[in-house]
């Protein structure tokens, strides 16, 4: 018998993830880990982990990482790539970190085509903290912070960031994803690929924005969390290419 | 090697690419700007890099990064900048990351004053971030000092894997003296302190044949968080041995100036002057702060020592504090102060030390 | 021995540029401890601006001392601003041609160079601090001539066309320092 799949080696061995039922940082981190393999970079990558549920991570993945002050994630990966051209560095980071509080530091890396890898994952809300509105929380929805759900006219309207620093001319790649079906698994996986391979080219800076789940925070079992994922986050957050600088011109 | 003619800033930033500094992130604040200008044009000439960062906030984060695969890394602000970079400082002395940065102090509090002062002594020396780290401290009064101060630094630093700060002031920044430069270390000799890092840096480690490089600012688990706070605290106390003083006319003298960085300089020169009127005076500046010289007022015969004057750019002083833990009651201690960016005048000290030795 | 030099004037006249030449040339051509401490207004132009230049066989404290030996004014509101810094037998060096104020002292030495209008003659007014260091070096031989302009020379290297101009001016102001001593 052929061995046609295995558990990636970028996860560390009888670890059990301690992520909630539902969750997609395991996916997405799994994806992370087939792509370096399938690339031949584990022995040369790091991971630069936000602060959240992301950080997690830290105890699960087998190679080099460093946990970020919260919101500094592509600060810090810039001053890695910077100083050791020859590494590859990457972020994770939740819509906590990477929209609200870091950015400044997200969107200036963005403009200074920073040759960094960002994947942000977007759940609509503060997950390791309990629950608290997030700058990509929908509009109408419930938080701890906001209890009468998001009300635009205290609070605004959710971000796009794939959008927004599209407005930006340094940025090579950035696509918006989801886990929500096998489908969109393989899709994200073909984005995380590519941006990792412009890193490897020298492109600059490339973004995969993965809408997720957080059941335990939405109030929602884990097949209620799919259900609402597709039904509200996508129509807010359209999955797609925005910016691919690779299919521009010639 | 031939004296030459530099800026303070200037100065600090050719020693720190001569000690091996490859790695430089900061943004612009008056009156440390000569730091970054220089070293944006000195650090691509050595294969090093440059970024000027979107914020203190952020340029601290870079140096961090930079830091972290072992490459010599440093910063520089001023005061209020300073603080912004608090966060990612704290962050170092937690994961233990070598790094090195300048902090040119001008007057205090909030934006205060552009010009001269050093208001920033608590801070630099008791709680430069959250969470009760030490740091080295270098307190230079000479550009020379601030060259060979900031050269020893990045070794430091590499040493212990914690931040060291270079505490200067707006006046050893924009001051020009001559000065004699340190050996530049050769490409060769960059790269092996680099690869010494390797071990623990974000290099990159094939997990199948190598254990991972692990870079943590804290831990889930209580136990191992103690130990790691335990363990710095070791670090801290051996720093005893690394106390640098300058000590002058302390076997006779009656009354003891104590002064450092720029204040300190000015006291120095108050004291020869005084000496020249044949007043028995002495000196203690504490060219390290953290490591404080305690030992040096120990030494003191508090027979003859009938007040000790605290000189400082600050109001309130503030490195009184660590010179009445040291003199713990045993004679007066009294204070000759300026503050606002109002640089400290010889004469004034001159006529308090008269005033205590009727 | 310990000799203190303020230069204050406005931005622009350039009196930062006068007391880092004369303080280089000291660290270039002796063993003496020599420091230049600039001081600007908040302004970068057209505000005030001075600098402070000691040379000593000591190490330096204060890099601007309590009282000056030597005290350059380049223009009317630094002659008021300033001249009581001056110690009694110390010399004051002014730009007669803009400074019309009275000089209120009768213990010092005045020594009046009209460096606007020449460096005006002369083609750019620029140099007019050129001039004034010519007439300070002139006249106090604080640093041999020679060795200063070299260091002219020297920061004038990547503009070697401003050459024959700045010798010119230098030359001018070192006339004029070296007959006010004998005088």
């Amino acid at each position: 018998m052929e061995k046609v799949y295995a558990r990636t080696k970028t996860f560390q061995k009888e670890m059990v993830s301690g992520f909630c039922p539902g969750c997609m940082h395991g996916t997405v981190f799994k994806l992370i880990g087939e792509v370096m393999e399938e690339l031949g970079i584990v022995d040369k990558t790091t991971c630069v982990l936000g602060v959240g549920c992301c950080g997690l991570a830290m105890e699960y993945i087998t190679y080099d990482n460093t946990t970020s002050p919260h919101g500094r994630a592509c600060a810090v990966a810039t001053g890695i790539k910077r100083s050791t051209p020859e590494a590859v560095v990457y972020t994770y980071q939740g819509d906590g970190d990477l929209a609200s509080i870091g950015l400044a530091e997200t969107m200036s890396a963005a403009n200074r085509g920073e040759n960094i890898t960002v994947i942000f994952v977007n759940n609509g809300i503060y997950g390791m903290t309990g629950g608290q509105m997030a700058p990509t929380t929908l509009v109408g929805m419930k938080a701890t912070t906001a209890p009468q759900g998001r009300d635009p006219k205290e609070h605004g309207y959710p971000m796009h960031m794939c959008e927004i620093l599209n407005q930006l001319t340094a940025p090579y790649y950035l696509e918006r994803t989801s886990c929500n079906n096998p489908a969109n698994v393989n899709k994200t996986k073909a984005a995380i690929k590519k941006a990792f391979r412009n890193q490897l080219d020298g492109k600059g800076f490339s973004m995969v924005e993965i809408v997720t789940s957080c059941p335990t925070n939405w109030g929602l079992d884990p097949i209620e969390a799919l259900d609402f994922l597709e039904n509200n986050m996508l129509k807010e957050f359209p999955l797609g290419v925005v910016r691919d600088k690779s299919k521009e011109g010639a | 090697m031939a004296r030459v003619f530099m800026k303070g800033c200037e100065a600090i930033a050719e020693a720190a690419v001569r000690s091996g500094c490859r790695f430089f992130a900061g943004y612009p604040i008056t009156p440390q700007n000569e730091i970054p200008e220089y070293l944006a044009r000195r650090l691509p000439e050595v294969g090093g890099s440059f970024v000027q960062g979107e914020s203190e906030v952020a340029s601290i984060n870079m140096v961090y990064g930079a830091a972290q695969t072992g490459t010599r890394a440093m910063t520089s602000s001023s005061s209020c900048g300073i603080s912004l970079m608090s966060e990612g400082v704290s962050f170092m002395a937690s994961a233990r990351i070598p790094m090195v940065y300048v902090n040119v102090q001008r007057g205090g509090p909030g934006i205060g004053a552009i010009q001269p002062a050093q208001q920033d002594y608590a801070q630099a020396t008791r709680a430069s971030g959250n969470g009760g780290f030490r740091m080295m401290v270098f307190a230079p009064a000479t550009v020379q000092e601030a060259v060979d101060m900031t050269y020893a630094a990045f070794d430091y630093a590499q040493r212990d894997r914690n931040p060291v700060l270079i505490l200067a002031d707006g006046v050893l920044g924009t001051i020009m003296e001559p000065v004699t430069l340190p050996e530049t270390r050769s490409p060769e000799d960059v790269a092996q302190l680099k690869a010494q890092c390797r071990p623990w840096a974000l290099v990159g480690h094939d997990p199948e044949k190598e254990a991972r490089s692990f870079i943590a600012p804290g831990n889930w688990d209580t136990k191992k968080q103690q130990q790691k706070c335990i363990d710095n605290a070791a670090l801290y106390e051996s720093w005893k041995a690394d106390v640098q003083v300058e000590e002058l006319y302390l076997d006779d003298a009656e009354v003891v100036i104590t002064a450092y960085g720029v204040s300190g300089r000015i006291a120095r020169s108050a004291v020869q002057n005084l000496r020249r009127e044949g007043l028995k005076v002495g000196l203690i500046r504490p060219k390290t702060v953290s490591p404080f010289p305690y030992e040096s007022y120990e030494k003191l015969d508090f027979n003859r020592v009938k007040a000790i004057l605290d000189v400082e750019m600050s109001i309130p002083a503030q490195m009184v504090t660590d010179v009445e833990l040291a003199v713990k009651g045993r004679c007066a201690i009294e204070t000759c102060l300026h503050s606002g960016g109002e640089i400290m005048g010889r004469a004034e000290i001159m006529d308090a030390v008269r005033k205590l030795c009727r | 021995m310990e000799r203190n030099l303020m230069v204050a004037g406005f931005g622009g006249q350039g009196v930062m540029t006068l007391g880092k030449f004369l303080a280089e040339a000291t660290c270039d051509s002796t063993d003496m401890n020599v420091t230049f401490f600039p001081s600007y207004g908040a302004e970068q132009r057209g505000g005030t601006a001075n600098c402070y230049v000691v040379i000593s066989d000591e190490g330096i404290g204060a890099p601007l001392g309590d009282s000056m030996d030597d005290l350059i004014v380049m223009n009317d509101p630094s002659l008021n601003k300033f001249l009581y810094k001056l110690v009694p037998g110390g010399t004051l060096f002014i730009n007669s041609s803009i400074v019309k104020s009275e000089i209120a002292r009768d213990d010092i030495q005045v020594v009046k160079v009209p460096v606007t209008e020449m460096a005006l003659e002369m083609g750019n007014p620029k140099v007019l601090n050129i001039i004034m260091l010519g007439a300070y070096v002139g006249y106090t031989q604080v640093v041999p001539e020679d060795v200063v302009w070299d260091t002219i020379q020297h920061k004038l290297g990547k503009k070697p066309k401003l050459l024959p101009l700045n010798k010119q001016a230098f030359e001018a102001g070192l006339k004029i320092g070296k007959e006010a001593q004998t005088r």
